[in-house]
């Protein structure tokens, strides 16, 4: 579970870190394949630096890693913080479906809602 | 029958999930605005939800608390940013006592509902963003059982019942 995986500070990082949209994008592109951040400035309408202070707040939140090669700084993805998210998000999802099923219920029981004594 | 869909954004920690219901939309607002009806399906059978205060108007808050297996209490709260029936609401939702009380830095949920007329009934679509792994965990803590459960079978229950 995820609270193996992060303690409080770990999850307030995450939540500044995913609070921005260019952060989210970034994520995104760098989930998919990785991307030096340079090409990743090219993308944005933004300096190098700004670009460069998302991929440190991404990467304080352990979002992604950063690796020197050459002349390059390569950023990536991290697979697992991303997957404990979408876990939890299918759990979630099974309590919709639950509720979707029981409006379902109280749908069929008749137009008014709850009848005297009728309640299950 | 109730068409599904749900869209998981695990980046961005939302969740939309679309079903539609053979009912009148004022019908299906009414599961939502009158509290009654509300706590017969919001929580989980296992975490049932009782509301002292609902307030569905813009800036209205509702508090309620849902009872666990084991008695335990867990309250949580809604304040209500938007309302316009029996289209849409959008509203945060915390955990505490009530939004005065919430914990400074504790994490609010965000949830919004649209209710669609369509040839067959409503159409609802639902978002809620959660603002950290924290807080979905916390949510998914108290209806995971139901989860493991079935919705299925339980559904089955319902209508045998109703």
């Amino acid at each position: 579970m995820v609270v193996d995986l992060l303690d409080r500070e770990d999850t307030d990082r995450l939540f500044a870190a995913l609070a921005d949209g260019t952060r989210r994008d970034i994520l995104r592109r760098v989930l998919q394949h990785e991307s030096s951040v340079s090409a990743l400035a090219a993308r944005y309408a933004m300096s190098f630096a700004a670009v460069q202070k998302h991929v440190a707040v991404l990467e304080r939140a352990a979002l992604v890693t950063k690796e020197r090669r050459g002349r390059e700084q390569l950023v990536r993805g991290s697979v697992d913080t991303v997957r404990a998210a979408a876990r939890l998000l299918e759990q979630y999802e099974e309590i919709w479906r639950g509720r979707v099923a029981r409006i379902d219920a109280l749908l069929a029981d008749g137009p008014t809602g709850p009848r005297p004594g009728g309640a299950p | 029958m109730t068409v599904l869909d749900v869209r998981r954004d695990p980046e961005a920690l939302t969740i939309t999930v679309t079903a539609e219901f053979a009912a009148p939309r004022d019908r299906v607002w009414q599961l939502y605005a009158d509290p009654r009806q509300l706590e017969r399906w919001w929580g989980p059978p296992e975490w049932p939800a009782t509301f002292e205060r609902h307030e569905i108007v813009p800036g209205g808050v509702a508090t309620y608390y849902m009872t666990g297996p084991d008695g335990e209490k867990a309250p949580g709260w809604w304040r209500f940013l938007a309302v316009d029936p029996p289209v849409s609401f959008e509203a945060e939702d915390g955990f505490g006592a009530s939004p005065d009380e919430a914990t400074p830095g504790m994490p609010v949920m965000r949830m919004s509902v649209r209710l669609d007329e369509t040839a067959g009934g409503t159409r609802m679509t639902s978002v809620s963003t959660f603002a950290s792994l924290e807080q979905l965990e916390q949510v998914v803590a108290m209806g995971i059982e139901e989860g493991l459960r079935g919705a299925m079978g339980q559904m089955d229950a319902l209508l045998a019942a109703g």
